[in-house]
Formats: structure tokens, sequence, C-alpha cells
């Protein structure tokens, strides 16, 4: 069964970055490291399916349709907003291991260097006719 | 809070290293000049209200999201070798990248040889670099070449959209090609310094600034490459040249010509830098023109006075550079040289083979040089006329006041002789 792992994170100051952005270069490299190796299990393991990183809020639009039909985008967010930062999609055996898999991804070292425990959204993409 | 000069500093150290390694990383060096503008300007206000903690890591970060599409076939390749999923942006993880220290010293001299390539016409090789390189802004530039910010601006898109057309990628020339791209880019250098020392145009003599900038570049191109004696050669022979500038214009801004110069005005730290450097260039032993030329002007640096100048070797070195480089002006100054040694009419002689040399057509220095050499002949009528056909093709106003002087004051000295 596939799952979808979401990671979100809030904007730094100036509403304009990711809070990333003010860690110091040593935490940042720390931080990516991790992943790095985190990514390359999940592929090792063969449970990779997909997964993307995304551009900083800078680049990030709201868009609806206007009255006539064309977008009308709406682009400068208030600094609280939490952003979707990335996902991983993970084709595993169980439920629990889809868990397994998030906790690992909630640990990365932050700022401090110590685990985050940030929360993970784990959502499950139906990938059939549900089995009976 | 810093002040705003200090950003100002502090933003044009750093604006050659980041452009240098957004360009090595985006493989584009056009879109990277762009992007990187933009980050100076951002910088420039944001940082009013207090620096970022790793200043260039700052402005590689912001210069990188303006690059989204070339950012992204970077991850694009490095994700066939990392895929990775993180808190940090993937334009980040590309202005991240832990390669900083290796690459530093080859990205800044790449960008040096990107900015002079010999594809550029020479005006735009030396805008590019002064604003790529020396990390001034366009309008900066214009003002130190009296055009409208306009035209600058258009000349330096010129450029770019030429590197652009030309392909020529973001990498160090190979070894074959080295020596005369290095060449090229101390022309520009030397051109720069020139255009500050003796300005072609306009109403002084000196732009400080330029000539100022233009040392700082060789300074930062000797730090990439220390090994060139050359780039030294053209270090001591600007600090050696430029430690005149006080003595080299009079009260109301005209010139005054090397012999009537007060001494005691010469900057002698500069001199005793530029002698220094010399030396330590010449000992080298791979002799190149900047060498040598740097030679000549530590034996006038180092003369109290013209009589007492050691022309014969100043002679000798003249026909060493005559051997490395044909250039017209060098050969006037020989003759000069030649004079000083075997007399004016001696010189005189060598004047006049010079004289259908076509690059000198347009050029006052031929009948300014013929003007001194018949005044100290004797010949004060020939020199009159050499020295107001100077006056009248001098580009550069305090150059021009100074030749109608010297005409005016020997028609005066002609008309009490006659009393």
């Amino acid at each position: 069964m596939k799952y979808m792992l979401m990671m979100n994170t809030a904007c730094g100051g100036g509403a304009r970055d990711y809070e990333i952005a003010s860690w110091p270069k040593r935490a940042i490299q720390d931080h990516i490291e991790f992943m790095i190796g985190f990514s390359q299990r999940l592929a090792a393991s063969g449970e990779l399916v997909a997964a993307e990183g995304l551009s900083s809020p800078d680049q990030a639009k709201l868009v609806r349709a206007g009255d006539d039909g064309r977008p009308v985008t709406d682009g400068v967010f208030p600094e609280s907003k939490e952003f979707l930062a990335g996902f991983w999609i993970v084709d595993v055996e169980s439920p629990e291991r889809a868990y397994e898999i998030a906790a690992q991804a909630s640990a990365a070292p932050g700022r401090d260097g110590r685990p985050m425990n940030m929360p993970i959204e784990v959502r499950l993409v139906p990938s059939g006719p549900p089995e009976v | 809070m810093p002040e705003p000069r200090e950003i100002e500093r502090l933003l044009r150290d750093l604006a050659p290293r980041v452009l240098a390694t957004t360009a090595r990383r985006t493989g584009d060096f056009a879109a990277a000049e762009d992007a990187v503008q933009e980050a100076l300007v951002a910088a420039a206000s944001r940082w009013r209200d207090g620096l970022p903690d790793e200043p260039r890591a700052w402005l590689l970060r912001v210069a990188s999201r303006r690059l989204t599409d070339q950012v992204r076939s970077e991850v694009a390749r490095r994700r066939r070798e990392q895929l990775v999923v993180s808190l940090v942006p993937p334009e980040d993880q590309v202005a991240l990248a832990p390669d900083e220290a290796e690459h530093e010293g080859d990205d800044g001299l790449t960008l040096v040889f990107m900015c002079c390539h010999p594809s550029l016409t020479t005006p735009s090789a030396i805008a590019l670099t002064l604003r790529a390189v020396g990390g001034l802004t366009t309008a900066e530039i214009a003002r130190a070449f009296l055009v409208p910010e306009s035209t600058m601006a258009q000349r330096i898109s010129r450029a770019k959209q030429t590197i652009r057309a030309s392909g020529i990628p973001f990498e160090l020339p190979a070894p074959a090609e080295r020596a005369d791209r290095m060449n090229a880019a101390l022309h520009v250098l030397y051109l720069v310094f020139n255009e500050g020392y003796a300005a072609t145009s306009g109403p002084r003599v000196h732009r400080e600034d330029l000539a100022a900038e233009a040392i700082r570049l060789a300074r930062r191109l000797r730090e990439l490459a220390p090994d060139d004696p050359e780039i030294t050669g053209l270090l001591a022979l600007m600090r050696l040249t430029d430690a005149r500038r006080a003595a080299r214009t009079g009260p109301s801004g005209e010139l005054v010509p090397l012999d009537e110069q007060d001494r005691a005005l010469w900057d002698r730290d500069a001199i005793a830098e530029g002698t220094r450097l010399v030396e330590e260039a010449l000992s080298r032993g791979r002799v190149g023109p900047y060498q040598v030329q740097a030679a000549v002007a530590a034996l006038h640096d180092e003369a109290a006075s013209t009589e007492t100048t050691d022309w014969p070797q100043i002679l000798a070195l003249y026909g060493l550079l005559r051997r490395m480089a044909d250039s017209p002006v060098l050969a006037l100054n020989e003759a000069i040289a030649f004079a000083m040694v075997h007399g004016p009419t001696a010189g005189l002689a060598r004047v006049e083979a010079l004289a259908h040399d076509r690059r000198l057509a347009a050029s006052h220095r031929l009948d300014a040089v013929r003007a001194h050499l018949l005044e100290r002949a004797g010949d004060r009528d020939g020199a009159i006329a050499h020295y107001r056909r100077a006056a009248g093709l001098a580009t550069n106003l305090a150059e021009r006041d100074h030749l109608l002087l010297r005409a005016a004051r020997l028609a005066d000295e002609g008309v009490s002789a006659r009393r």
C-alpha cells in the first residue's frame, strides 16, 4: 500500500524565507546529510516510489479564477503560514511501516543538532479498489 | 545597525565571489550575473536592519532562487547522484553545497577570464569586468566613463548576450590558451588604470576611482594567480605610475610633465611597494612587458631629477620591450630616452621614423614629442607649431591646456628675445 508522507515547515522572519534560512550553516548541512541518508535507505529497501522537495515560499502563489475565469494570484503570505516543504511516496507492507518511516523523517536534526520531532502528515494513496 | 558604507564595501567584496560560484553551479554566466545583481539590490536594502550571519550564503541563496530554471536542471543532475527531500529548498541545497574552499580561487580566475574574453569588444570587456569582478554598479561605471547610465547598461547587456551566444563554458581555459587569456585580462586592467590615470576625454586628467579600482583588481588577480610574474609586474607598474599622481597636475588642473614635477609630492610608500614588487617579479626569470615597463617606472621614481635619471638603462629597457611588444607609444617613449642619451636631434630622427605609423595618426602624442624635442634642440618656431598641432588633437582638456601653455610660453619668450 502506498502512503504519502508530507513535511511542513514554517516561514521564517520576513515571510519570504523558510525558517531554516536562519539556521547556522553547520546545522543546515547536517540536516541535509541526514535526509540524504534517509532517502538512500528508503531507495535501498525498495520502498521509495517518488519524492520531491519544493521551492521556497517566495515563489509560492495562491491562485483563484476571477469572474472572467482568468487566474488571480496572491503571493504575499502571513509569517505564521506553514508550507509544504517536500513529500515522499512510499510503497510499504503496512500502515505501521509507513508510520515508522515517517518517525525517522520526523527525527531529522534541527537548529541545535537535536531531533526536531516535527509532525509528518501520513496519507494513504489508494492504488486500486479497496481490498475486501 | 551596519553603516551603509560598510554594507557597500562588503557587497563589493562578495559580489564577484558569489557570481563566480553561482555561474559555475548553473553554467549560465549571463543568467547568473542578472540573478546576483538582483540579490545585491535586495541585500543593499535588507541588510540595513542588520547583517545576516553568513552574508555570502545569504547572497548565494537569494541569487539561486532567482535562477529557478537553471537550478532545477542542476538539481536534476545532482538528483541522479543523490535524491534528497529536506527542509532545505532545492535551490538552497545548490547554494549551500559544501565545496566552497576548493573552488574559490579557480572560480575567481574563471570569472576574470570570462569578462575579458576575446570575443568581447574592449569597451564591453572593461564594463563587464568592472561590474562583475569589481562589484561596481552600472551607474558608477557610467559616471567613471562619462556616458549615460542607459548606454552603459546597454553595453553590459550586449556583452552578456555575446557570451551567451558564443556558448563559452564557465570554466578555466585550457592550459594552451591560458597565457593568451591572461594577457587579455591584464590588458583590460591596464586600460582601466590608464583611463583613470590619463583620462582620454573630459575635463580632468585623473579619475582616481578608476585607477584605484584597477589597482584593487590587479591585487585580487595576483591573489588568484600568485605565480604569474606579469600580474605582479602590472601591479608594480600601476603603483609606480600612480605614485606621481599628486605632482602630475598643477593648481588649475593642468598637466605637469615628468621633468617639471615636484618630486617631493610623490608617494614614497607606493614607490617602495612598487619597487619591491618589480624586483620580486623580475627575480622569477620570466620577464614580460609589464615587468619591464615597471622597471622603467621604478628608475624614474628613484631619480631625484630628470638630469640624474639613469637614461642609458631606461633606453636599454625600451630596447628589450621593443622585442616583446609592438607598440608605437612605447616606440615614442624609446625615442625620448634615446634623445636623453644621444641628444635631441638624434631623438627627432627616431620620431620621424615613426611618423608613418597609422596607429599614431590620430594621436596628439607624436606632435607633442616632436615639439618637446624641437624645444630642447632650440628650434622655437618648430616647437610652437607642433605644440599647437598636438593641442588640436588632444581629447583630454588638461592635456590640451598644458600643450597650449607650452606653446604660449615659447611664443612669449620669442617676443621678448626679439626685443
